[in-house]
């Protein structure tokens, strides 16, 4: 059997991959274990969070898949960061961990040029460290031009809970025990790490007058970009909030010992962001109480997420707990908590377009590159999927910068500051994060996945016609203008603005910080879609930021426009400390920008970087 | 960089001793070839006694020390020879190493070796030039403070206040849901920045008084013709130096002298006496004043008591209303007491050059005026680097920003914009962030390339 690409494994990251191979017309093969576990959400069904939502914006402006499949499925939706500004704006849906695989598997079976197969991959064949195919458990031989790995935390994983501690996958699933022995002797450094999920709880055993209830926004919102949502917002399912208390804090001291966590089991990095409760207690000592957030995962009601719980204890102390803890004193759990340590390889050794540097047509996406997180592992998959297409078809790969999209950011970081922990997506990574904006992730991203095929003609014209729109509304506000009457300056008092002296167009009263475009808009009878009036209240209104936003983009394609010689010996560049000089030869940066990005290499090493490339090569 | 460069490293004059410096591979080699001992094996930091030697002759008696790569100033093999003072013996033995192979280093070079070897960075780079540029012992102190890092340490702890904001906002924003990090308020940004901008004004005020140490003040005095200001200043120079006649036009261009005043130099330029001529040469003097009044740090208004007020002193006093004035009534031994009510705003004292007292007391007033004593008595941190003083300013503009934004009540991620161009900006001071402007600065102060 021959395919143009196989992609291993059918989580959020290769859902993505082998769709947009697909849809981009490559004959395609998905393999998985288990059918049952595609786009599985084996931690919390949540779907979004700062940064992050803005990331599945972008993967649905590019074409793929996440996005419309969560707004069909969701639960609970709300805006984040509302008052912290435009830039930080943010969605997080409560998704259902029934419906959304669901939904995705009928999507992926839909799909023309995309075969499912269920089976688990033992080995990569490799011929002169060019990938040409798979061999199955079975010892099944498929071959094709490329092959992407999204194994997640299946690589030669153990699940740890209390001193017990076995060989497996999320929910006991069999792991692949032969994938990394054969990358490894195959040349790819890979490293240990860990994550882990708090225990489920049955609904009924809540007592839900003793929480907080958390409620989802009052307005229709999607992550689509195209669509608009189907949800009915009176019958989203409330989150509740509960918090830990001092007796908690003492079982969990007590017991340190049996947790896999601090008995010295688990060798894996965890992240920070994300710690267990036992982290929680014994670094944050001087805290009363944390929050716990009660989290609907199904839409038939019956089981909750206990968010802000992850524990590798015992099952009897989780149990103990969670039974002090105010709404879950009779509290009945379905799943306990547990930690999961798996193999990932360092993504130091992968390209931009996430080949693999070691093993030539070899692409991996997701946590096998050591991130975390659905939306990351999504929107790496989508763009493995399609460097991988383009490369087979010839054809320039497609980077996304820095300033351009969130998924830059993450795979720049990825590829050139590596990981010590799983990596999770955060604004503050976005140096350009003004520009990146929840509003405008189809105007930054549309047309690149149009000239994909990623972007049907109906999305396509709806985009055209979002454009129009917001032309034409630009145009009305610079073109209308107002006059110190004495209406126009009620209207100003009741906004809390000074009045008119003279005549201003609506674009200029628009800068100021206390006019809302929508009210104002209502005041002069004009009828215009909310979505489109915010996007242009927005251009205008941080015009300034947006302008510095812009010179610190110039400042960085600057460097990124100083190219590095890909002969260049780095053993040769006189005084760079050893460190930087390892990391250089090992990321082999394409420009001073990105040399600049490595961790490891400071502001003086690449100093001296310049200084010899100006010896050298007169690099202007 | 891999030719061995040699110089004179002290200044060519009087001195007894003078250190001539060779860096580079061959440093060795090339002093060895001229030493009468064979140092080709010596340990570092070691000093040898010996004759420089041409021809079995000879040339002079020398103490000769080693540093070996990598401890020494560039990083390179550096020998420095330690040769007796006058030209004839430093300029053969520049010329016995020339001959054997060193370079003539141009001037920096060393400097710009150390830091292309990355033995300093840009602002110890920077501090090390003003080191070597430092005009009398108050302006040497300071750079010695700019090795030791003392801008650093300053800056850092702004930077510190700066970042720990920074955090506390990203925070906010990528955990919205989590009650226990404490939500940023503009309050307490306006309070952080409040507390930098006092420590940037203080650092700029101490700059002012940092860049007087290093290039001194400039005293400029002016009056009609024959008001007797080169009398006044040929008293404070303590000299004959301007040619004093009763001949109204006598000093036709500008003379000039300097002296000390708390180890401050301050450099003094008697004018041409201001007032419309005829002649040629005595105009162009006139011009001259006006320039030099322009660049003064302070104008002494001359005006002979005996005489009073004038109109031709009204005319003057047009072209200095815009500068920090001291007016001068000179001639007290003929009227003492005198002022004129007109002047009243100025500062000013009666002199009389016959009596030392009252030229001691003119001292006193420029002292007093610039605050020169406290500025001899600090410890001199300041920054007195031009580049690094923009900076400073342009923190002090991105912080006005921020306070704009504060009070139109913009959101915090907009604030945080300009919050994080704070602290790059202050980074951009101690040097660790690679800007593009830091790298022309490189570029041009080093020349590089080829």
């Amino acid at each position: 059997m021959n395919y143009d690409v196989i992609v291993v494994g059918g989580g959020h990251a290769g859902c993505e991959a082998s769709l947009s191979c697909a849809r981009m017309g490559m004959k395609t093969l998905l393999i998985t274990t288990n059918f049952k576990n595609i786009a599985d959400m084996p931690c919390n069904p949540s779907i979004g969070g700062s940064a992050k939502g803005i990331v599945v914006r972008e993967i649905d402006a590019l074409g793929g898949e996440m996005g419309y499949c969560a707004d069909r499925t969701l639960l609970q939706i709300k805006m984040l960061n509302i008052k912290k500004g435009p830039g930080v704006r943010s969605l997080r849906a409560q998704g259902c961990k029934i419906n959304y695989p669901k939904q995705m598997f009928k999507t992926l079976n839909e799909t023309r040029n995309l075969e499912l197969k269920e089976a688990t991959v033992k080995e990569l064949i490799i011929d002169n460290k060019i990938v040409k195919g798979i061999i199955t458990e079975e010892n099944e031989t498929i071959n094709s031009k490329i092959v992407i790995l999204t194994t997640g935390t299946y690589l030669n994983s153990d699940i740890m809970c209390g001193h017990e501690k076995y060989k497996g996958g999320p929910h006991g699933e069999k792991n692949s025990m032969f994938l990394s022995k054969c990358l490894e002797d195959n040349g790819i450094k890979l490293i240990r790490l860990k994550t882990g999920t708090p225990p489920r709880i049955l609904k009924e055993s809540i007592n839900f007058d003793e929480v907080t209830v958390e409620l989802g926004d009052n307005e229709p919102l999607t992550f689509s970009n195209f669509y608009e949502a189907t949800y009915d917002i009176n019958k989203q399912y409330p989150c509740y909030l509960t918090y830990t208390n001092k007796k908690v804090h003492e079982i969990i001291m007590n017991n340190l010992d049996k947790c896999a966590l601090y008995s010295g089991m688990i060798k894996g990095v965890g992240p920070r962001y994300c710690p267990s409760i036992e982290d929680k207690i014994v670094k944050f000592s001087d805290k009363e109480r944390h929050q716990i957030f009660l989290e609907p995962e199904r839409s038939d009601d019956i089981e909750y997420y206990v968010g802000g719980f992850s524990t590798t204890m015992p099952h009897d102390i989780q149990e103990k707990l969670l039974k002090e803890i105010d709404g879950l004193h009779n509290v009945k759990i379905t799943k306990y908590g547990y930690a999961i340590e798996y193999d990932a390889i360092d993504p130091l050794q992968l390209k931009l377009t996430l080949e693999n540097k070691v093993l030539s047509n070899l692409f991996t996406a997701g946590q096998i590159n050591g991130t975390s997180g659905y939306e990351e592992a999504a929107a790496q998959g989508l763009m493995a999927g399609i460097n991988a297409t383009l490369k087979i078809k010839n054809k320039e790969p497609f980077i996304l910068k820095r300033n351009e999209a969130y998924i830059g950011v993450l795979i720049d970081d990825l590829i050139n500051k590596g990981i010590t922990e799983p990596y999770r997506l955060l604004t503050s990574r976005a140096e350009f994060r003004l520009l990146l904006r929840h509003d405008n992730a189809s105007i930054r991203l549309t047309e690149y996945g149009r000239k994909f095929g990623l972007i049907d003609d109906e999305k396509y014209n709806i985009y055209l016609n979002m454009l129009s729109k917001m032309r034409e509304l630009n145009e009305y506000l610079e073109n209308t203008y107002l006059t110190p009457t004495i209406d126009v300056n009620k209207f100003l008092e009741d906004s809390n603005s000074s009045p008119l002296y003279g005549k201003i167009n609506l674009k200029n009263l628009l800068k100021r910080p206390e006019i809302d475009i929508c009210k104002l808009l209502k005041y002069l009878n004009k009828d215009y879609d909310k979505k489109i009036s915010e996007m242009v209240e927005i251009e205008i209104k941080y015009r300034g930021y947006i302008d510095k936003t812009n010179q610190e983009v110039e400042k960085m394609l600057k460097l990124e426009n100083k190219k590095i010689p890909i002969d260049i010996d780095y053993n040769k560049v006189s005084n760079i400390a050893t460190e930087a000089k390892q990391k250089l030869d090992k990321v082999r940066p394409l420009t001073i920008g990105q040399a600049s990005r490595i961790s490891g290499v400071n502001p003086s090493d690449i100093t001296m970087l310049l200084v010899y490339l100006k010896k050298e090569y007169n690099n202007e | 960089m891999d030719d061995t460069i040699a110089a004179v490293a002290t200044a060519i004059g009087e001195s007894s001793i003078n250190i001539i410096r060779l860096s580079g591979k061959n440093s060795i080699l090339i002093a060895n070839k001229i030493f009468s001992k064979d140092i080709s094996n010596v340990k570092s930091h070691t000093i040898h006694y010996g004759y420089i030697m041409e021809n079995n002759e000879k040339i002079d008696e020398v103490l000769l020390s080693v540093f070996l790569s990598p401890k020494s100033f560039t990083t390179e093999d550096v020998v420095e020879i330690s040769v007796h003072g006058g030209s004839t013996s430093v300029n053969k033995v520049m010329e016995l190493l020339l001959s054997n192979g060193a370079r003539l280093a141009e001037p920096g070079e060393f400097l710009k070796r150390a830091f292309l070897n990355g033995r300093i960075d840009l602002t110890q780079a920077e501090a090390v030039g003003d080191l070597i540029k430092a005009q009398n012992e108050s302006s040497r102190k300071m750079a010695i403070k700019g090795i030791d890092k003392k801008i650093y340490n300053l800056i850092n702890e702004l930077k510190e206040k700066v970042l720990t904001l920074i955090a506390n906002i990203e925070v906010n924003i990528d955990y919205p849901e989590y009650e226990d990090a404490v939500v940023v308020t503009k309050e307490m940004i306006k309070e952080s920045t409040i507390y930098i901008k006092d420590k940037i004004i203080d650092l700029l005020n101490n700059s002012k008084k940092g860049l007087l140490i290093k290039n001194g003040l400039k005293i400029v005095i002016v009056g009609k013709p024959n008001v007797g200001k080169s009398s006044i200043l040929n008293s404070l120079l303590n000299e004959n130096k301007a040619i004093v006649t009763d001949i109204k036009g006598t000093t036709r261009d500008i003379v000039e002298g300097s002296i000390m005043i708390e180890g401050i130099k301050i450099d003094i330029l008697d004018t041409a006496g201001i007032r419309k001529t005829n002649d040629i040469v005595e105009s162009i003097g006139v011009s001259r004043s006006v320039e030099a009044i322009n660049d003064a740090d302070l104008v002494l208004f001359v005006i002979d008591s005996s005489e009073g007020f004038t109109s031709e002193d009204e005319e003057i006093l047009d072209k200095i209303t815009s500068k920090e004035v001291l007016v001068i009534y000179n001639k007290s031994d003929i009227k003492d007491n005198y002022n004129v009510k007109k002047l009243n705003k100025y500062k000013f004292l009666n002199v009389s050059t016959f009596d030392t007292k009252k030229i001691d007391k003119l001292k006193d007033k420029i002292s007093e005026i610039f605050d020169l004593s406290s500025i001899a008595e600090s410890n001199y941190t300041y920054i007195s680097n031009a580049r690094q003083i923009a900076l400073l300013n342009k923190s002090m503009d991105i912080i006005k920003e921020i306070d704009n934004a504060i009070e139109k009540d913009l959101e915090i991620d907009m604030i945080e914009i300009d919050v994080k161009r704070l602290w790059e900006t202050l980074s951009e001071i101690t040097g660790e962030v690679s800007s593009e402007d830091l790298l022309d600065e490189i570029f041009s102060k080093f020349c590089l390339g080829k």
